[in-house]
């Protein structure tokens, strides 16, 4: 174990809890959040429902440095590894009193109360914690309603309908929502500042390890020297592997303090938007948006906000996963990945990279180091759909994506397709995009290349969706992507808004529902 | 409202206590008890209670096949695993290896020979980790003669395979109705199960005491039910048994029955070892290993005239039970009893089979088999719609019961508070149903691929246990010298806002604050041989008992002070935490303090058996509900046709709780049942695999409604007028059940949604759960007009 004796290894995690550093070594190397708060730390406010990062009652905040600046972000303690809170500030349910004011509720907890949002209250606690860091989430524009609903998406509730949460939600977001936490945000920053990890972590217990590099350098050297460990961003899916299979992994190596796997850059000169691999799909939004909009429905869709706030573009690539979202349309833009080892990087499609089910075209000792996303061109019309049975936080039937452009008279020039949930891994539909290449873009052509879907893809039946129902999903996704890109008249997507006459015709407060809100 | 048999009493509070202010704490929209507790994650369920020294983790080990023969268990890789301290199995029962809560014998605590499930439990080991005990279950070495499974309701009808004799009830002729009808259809629905998902699984902690008695926390809605299948499995008397219950994380039905066998489970361990021992079955464990709501298959045989007015109809209801019977009579039976929802049958033929299946018990899920088979009457009212051209909600209301001679049930009870056509009407006029559906056929002949539909549906759901006995209620109220109250019922607090409500009415019969009432766990110690906490009936009848109890204790104190203090009666009253005693003022502490020197008892006992009640079974006739509970929501959907995707955009809902024991509770009961419901009949979907196995066992892959799935537009009211013309505790309502089955306006607007697909006179057949697949697919068979046969009938 050379990297154990190195001198410039740390062994302790080291983060801020309940006011003070917490300084721990000695630990199972894949430990969970919540098993240290339960177990540990006699910390019972935060729940398990589900150990998969699906219902949320584990949901805690977590406040890192971004620079100077420091974000609250709600994660599922259940698959958070214990030693990704390296140099982080954990804070749970049971922080949120207010010390210097006799224990006194948090506005989020208090309008929770004054709301009746808890019924069997076991869900409470996770939703009380993402109600509070939708209060420290400034940036958002969306409309009111819609933030709400993006916060609360990662938290099941089963007995309240979430009505009452929601009216909580509304009035804790247009009041001053000021807190301890603000109050404390220079001292915060300066404790941050002073644990923040500087070198390798390396945390083992019975020849099984952890290791947090802080560098590309470090982290290939690691990988040379463990090419059989298991690498780990947002531990969205391999979180899973040590809760629900109770699988023992020997090493694991976390990318998420990885400087280099943490930027995103703009080369306007080479024409590409670069996402680093451990950048989390919460942190890729803005930027991704920016350029490609329609990738906007589809990342608030993607899981909840708490695996949003964990989850990387670059695990769902190296996990090469079927029925990830982002590979169909990151393939139908023709984004590429650099993978990198101690002897330098290397190039390749996206599309190149998924081999089979299960198999990547990954070395031993090489990462995915970054995403590069091509700059649309203003020629290229791009969309990207997902079917799945819930339309928040689920997994999909089929994601599909196209990237197309038309000459002047109205020819296919040029387009890629690829679909998730089809194939063994996600696909390009090379039959349908043949069908189409140098056709007029009209209905005959989209019928063609519908009957051609059959050709690329021989989907399977399982409890998210029939063979059946995908392949002719995947068919009427095309004729979507052909009636909004042609100009028709109609609606084309739902507008999950009840026709007009619906609202504005009710007699307001005419029973008494208005007085539970005393 | 009639008055005049009304005294003073619970039923009707200000007669004789002109001092009581116009909101008392009965009626108040009080928060609920726990609620500060919940925000602050203060509130302790099972596996956030302080561990005893010692404490033992217990897990079990499943099969891994539906239906087999057991021919070898080889445990010691589990035994040898380190941190195992025990592991157990059926030769290990001391007493009885059975939790059937019928007594039937049908539900083993351990296989003992025949797998029946997959994930049916075959062992439990015990160690000092919960880690450990996980690891150490998936040990077994197990080896299985496997047998051919029946794992739907189609398969078992076909093999006739059930678990109990069917059941029938019958008026009029149906078959000359039939016949002679203007019009007739036929048609049959598949309805899905649903999960619970209770968000805290099921889990135990049982703590040794000394004779070899036993003390255990159970997640339970049916503490006593837990405590007789321990001692039973124990193979001592009940009272060597005490179960706790102070609040669970959820329950909707799924720890009424199936909460036993963890509790069982946990103090067989404990029994075992002289350790206490604590189970928590995971999520997927848990979803794999207990029943669910019974999903159904429905068919129909009806007979209406142009009015679309019902002449006569057969209904045939095929229920998957599961492997046991646990209980799906009762659950059967409700499914008839409501197969004419608010709607009056003339001639009328129900005959329910109770199916057999290689798959988990089902068991009891809010609404206990009545959404099924409101399922059932509200598919064939808009049946008759399109097959008629009419609107639907015209055919609903020609059919709803009236007078004389349109108010006798299928199971001849009378209707004699029906308030569905007022409230009805009150909601198609307030949520604007009329223009609104026009609105939406004008965008529909205008919008070939988004579809908007609108329905209108009402509920009348019979509150009482059907089985009579069920029907009684215990409490304790014990008053201390200093003024405070502590307050016991057989009732278990599971979310629903009963604590609170109890409080609140004992704090009325005492006038004092609510917070002067200790609201405390559940214990059969205090209470026994309590019913569960269902059928909607916990306010009901614990608030009866609860108030039967203080009353004693009001008029022990009364007549203290009449002697005491040398008043009449009349002169004595209770208000704001004070007695008026003639021309005395004391603080109700003081009173107390005075009645106990003065040697006055401070503590009663209440009980409560539900009046009116009868029924006879074998003859489907009867009186088996005080009364019914109504409700009606209108529900707007849009969607798309070139996925089967779809948006729940408006539901207005009216809805009868009597008169409010507290506002805020009861409408939390109504917002939450409807999401529920909507649910069920939506994105809920439960998918086994050919072997038997549930495949959609965790919220990755069962998806339960997210916030976003409930509209904007959710205008829930609670109906100003209602009163319960019974006499109920304070003239309420139960609400626990009921709304759920709003949710059936949801399926029936994505109904109508699908029906503007295509011009047709017959309706799609569009089978809940209604996923964006179940949708395309029904557009698809919609517009190429290939529609399913009629299911074969039994007889």
């Amino acid at each position: 174990m050379a990297s154990v004796d190195r001198p410039d290894t740390d062994h302790a995690i080291r983060f801020l809890h309940g006011g003070s550093v917490c300084e721990i070594s000695d630990c199972d190397p894949t430990a969970t959040v919540l098993d240290y708060l339960r177990l540990d730390a006699g910390l019972t406010g935060t729940k398990e429902g589900c150990a998969e990062g699906d219902c949320g009652a584990c949901t805690v905040v977590v406040g890192e440095l971004h620079g100077e600046r420091l974000a609250y972000r709600a994660l599922n303690a259940c698959i958070l590894l214990l030693p990704s809170l390296h140099g982080k500030q954990l804070i749970t349910v049971e922080d949120l009193r207010d010390r210097d004011r006799d224990r006194q509720l948090h506005p989020a907890q208090q309008l929770m109360v004054d709301y009746h949002g808890a019924q069997c209250g076991f869900c409470t606690p996770g939703i009380v914690m993402s109600l509070f860091a939708l209060t420290k989430q400034t940036q958002d524009t969306a409309p009111l309603d819609q933030r709400i609903n993006d916060a609360l998406a990662g938290n099941l509730c089963r007995c309240t309908g979430y009505a009452p949460i929601r009216r909580a939600a509304e009035v804790l977001l247009q009041q001053d929502r000021s807190d301890q936490f603000d109050a404390q945000t220079a001292s915060t920053v300066d404790r941050l500042q002073q644990i923040q990890p500087r070198r390798t972590l390396h945390v083992s217990r019975d020849d099984r390890h952890y290791f947090v590099p802080t560098d590309l350098q470090a982290l290939c050297t690691l990988l040379n020297e463990y090419p059989e460990a298991c690498m780990v961003a947002g531990a969205t899916d391999i979180g899973l592997w040590i809760t629900k299979d109770q699988q023992i992994l020997p090493t694991v190596i976390y990318l998420g303090n990885v400087a280099e796997l943490k930027q995103i850059k703009l080369d306007r000169t080479a024409g590409y938007l670069e996402i680093g691999a451990a950048v989390t799909y919460s942190d890729a939004m803005e930027p991704l948006c920016r350029w490609y909009p329609d990738f906007k429905p589809l990342l608030r869709r993607l899981g909840a906000a708490q695996v949003r706030n964990a989850g990387t573009i670059g695990g769902n690539i190296a996990n090469g996963s079927p029925i990830g979202d982002m590979p169909p349309g990151l393939i139908a833009i023709g984004a590429e990945l650099v993978l990198s080892n101690t002897g330098g990087s290397r190039r390749i499609a996206l599309e190149d990279f998924f081999i089979d089910y299960g198999k990547q075209d990954l070395r031993p000792g090489e990462c995915v180091e970054k995403i590069l996303i091509p700059l649309p061109s203003d020629e290229r019309q791009f969309r990207t759909y997902k079917l799945s049975k819930r339309l928040d936080q689920d997994i999909s039937a089929v994601c599909a994506a196209y990237g197309m452009e038309l000459s002047r008279d109205g020819r296919v020039d040029a387009i890629r397709i690829a679909y998730g949930g089809m194939a063994a891994t996600p696909k390009r539909a090379h039959a349908c995009e043949q069908a189409l290449i140098g056709r007029t873009w009209d209905q005959a052509a989209v019928d063609a290349a519908q009957q051609a879907l059959a050709e690329d893809y021989q989907p399977i039946s399982d409890w998210r969706a029939s063979a059946d129902y995908r392949l002719l999903g995947a068919q009427n996704l095309l004729q979507r992507f052909y009636l909004e890109t042609s100009g028709g008249e109609h609606e084309v997507r739902l507008s999950h808004r009840p026709l007009p006459v619906a609202e504005g015709q009710i007699n307001e407060n005419r029973v008494n529902e208005d007085r539970t809100n005393e | 409202m009639k008055t005049g048999s009304m005294k003073t009493g619970p039923m009707n509070k200000h007669a004789g206590q002109p001092s009581a202010a116009a909101e008392t704490s009965v009626t108040r929209p009080l928060p609920h008890d726990s609620a500060e507790k919940h925000v602050a994650g203060d509130a302790r369920y099972i596996d956030d209670l302080l561990e005893p020294a010692g404490l033992l983790h217990v897990y079990v080990g499943v099969s891994d096949c539906a239906h087999g023969r057991l021919r070898r268990l080889n445990l010691d890789a589990v035994e040898a695993f380190p941190g195992v301290v025990a592991v157990i199995s059926a030769a290990d029962v001391p007493g009885v290896n059975d939790i059937s809560p019928v007594h039937r014998n049908d539900d083993p605590i351990f296989v003992e020979e025949l797998i029946e499930f997959h994930g049916q439990v075959l062992f439990a080991v015990a160690a000092d980790t919960y880690d450990a005990a996980r690891r150490a279950a998936r040990l077994a070495e197990v080896e299985v003669d496997p047998l051919p499974a029946i794992v739907d309701v189609e398969d078992a009808m076909q093999q006739k395979s059930f678990v109990l004799e069917p059941h029938r009830m019958q008026r009029g002729d149906y078959a000359g109705a039939l016949a002679e009808a203007a019009n007739r259809l036929q048609g049959n629905i598949r309805i899905g199960g649903q999960d619970h998902f209770y968000l805290e699984g099921q889990a135990a902690m049982a703590i040794p005491q000394e004779d070899g008695d036993m003390l255990v926390y159970s997640s339970t809605q049916h503490p006593s039910e837990v405590q007789h299948l321990i001692a039973q499995a124990m193979d001592r008397p009940d009272n060597a048994v005490t179960v706790e219950v102070r609040r669970m994380g959820g329950a909707f039905g799924g720890k009424e029955t199936q909460a036993s066998q963890w509790a069982v489970i946990a103090a067989l361990i404990a029994h075992h070892t002289r350790k206490p021992a604590k189970i928590r079955l995971d999520r997927d464990d848990d979803m794999r290993s207990t029943g669910k709501r019974h999903d159904f298959l429905i068919s129909y045989d009806v007979g209406f005239d142009q009015h679309g007015r019902i002449q006569g109809i057969d209904l045939e209801l095929a229920a998957r039970c599961g492997m046991s019977a646990d209980l799906s009579g009762a659950i059967s039976d409700r499914a008839m009893f409501h197969s004419d929802n608010a709607y009056y049958l003339p001639n009328v033929r129900i005959t329910s089979h109770r199916c057999k299946t290689h798959t988990v018990s089902n068991t009891a899920f809010r609404g206990f088999g009545g959404p099924q088979g409101m399922m059932g009457i509200e598919r064939v009212m808009d049946h008759i719609a399109q097959y008629l051209k009419l609107d639907p909600l015209t055919v609903r209301e020609a059919n709803l019961y009236g007078g004389p001679p349109r108010n006798i049930t299928p199971y001849h009870m009378t209707v004699e508070d029906n308030i569905a056509p007022e409230l009805i009407g009150e909601l198609a006029e307030t949520a604007n149903y009329e223009r609104r559906r026009q609105a939406i056929d004008a965008f529909n002949r205008k919008n070939p691929v988004i579809k908007r539909g609108i329905a209108l549906t009402p509920v009348k759901f019979g509150i009482s246990f059907t089985t009579t006995f069920l029907n009684q209620a215990g409490a304790l109220v014990h008053v201390y010298k200093d003024g405070s109250i502590h307050l016991n019922h057989g009732g278990t607090e599971m979310g629903q806002g009963l604590f609170i409500k109890v409080a609140q009415v004992v704090a009325d019969v005492f006038q004092v604050d609510t917070g002067q009432v200790k609201i405390t766990a559940t214990n059969t110690g205090k209470v026994p041989n309590t019913s569960a906490t269902a059928a909607s009936s916990g306010s009901d009848m614990n608030g009866m008992a609860a108030y039967a109890a203080a009353d004693k204790i009001r008029r022990r104190l009364i007549g203290f002070a009449c002697e005491e203090y040398r008043v009449g009666a009349d002169e004595i009253h209770f208000a704001d935490g004070r007695v008026r005693i003639g021309q005395r003022d004391l603080s109700f502490a003081e009173l107390v303090m005075a009645a106990y020197l003065g040697r006055v008892s401070l503590s009663a006992t209440g009980y409560y058996r539900t009046p009116k009640i009868h029924y006879d079974r074998e003859r489907s006739q009867g009186r088996p509900f005080l009364y019914f509970a109504y409700g009606a929501a209108v529900s707007e959907v849009e969607l798309d046709t070139l996925t089967g995707e779809y948006c729940l955009t408006a539901v207005d809902i009216l809805h009868d709780v009597g008169r409010s024991l507290n506002p805020a509770v009861d409408l939390g009961q109504i917002e939450g049942g409807f999401v529920q419901g909507a649910g069920w009949l939506t994105t809920e979907e439960l998918w086994w695999d050919d072997q038997g196995r549930l495949r959609t066992h965790a919220p990755s892959t069962y998806k339960i409604p997210v916030a976003s799935d409930v509209p904007a537009h959710f205008k829930v009211h609670i109906w100003d007028r209602g009163r319960n013309p019974e006499p109920t505790i304070h003239r309420s309502k139960a609400v626990g059940e009921p709304p759920l089955m709003l949710a059936i306006s949801v399926h029936s607007a994505l109904t109508q949604a699908v029906a503007a697909t295509a011009d047709r006179r017959e309706l799609p057949t569009l089978d809940a759960p209604a996923t964006p697949e179940q949708i395309l697919m029904a557009i698809q068979a919609y517009r190429a007009q290939t529609y399913r046969a009629p299911a074969c009938r039994a007889d």
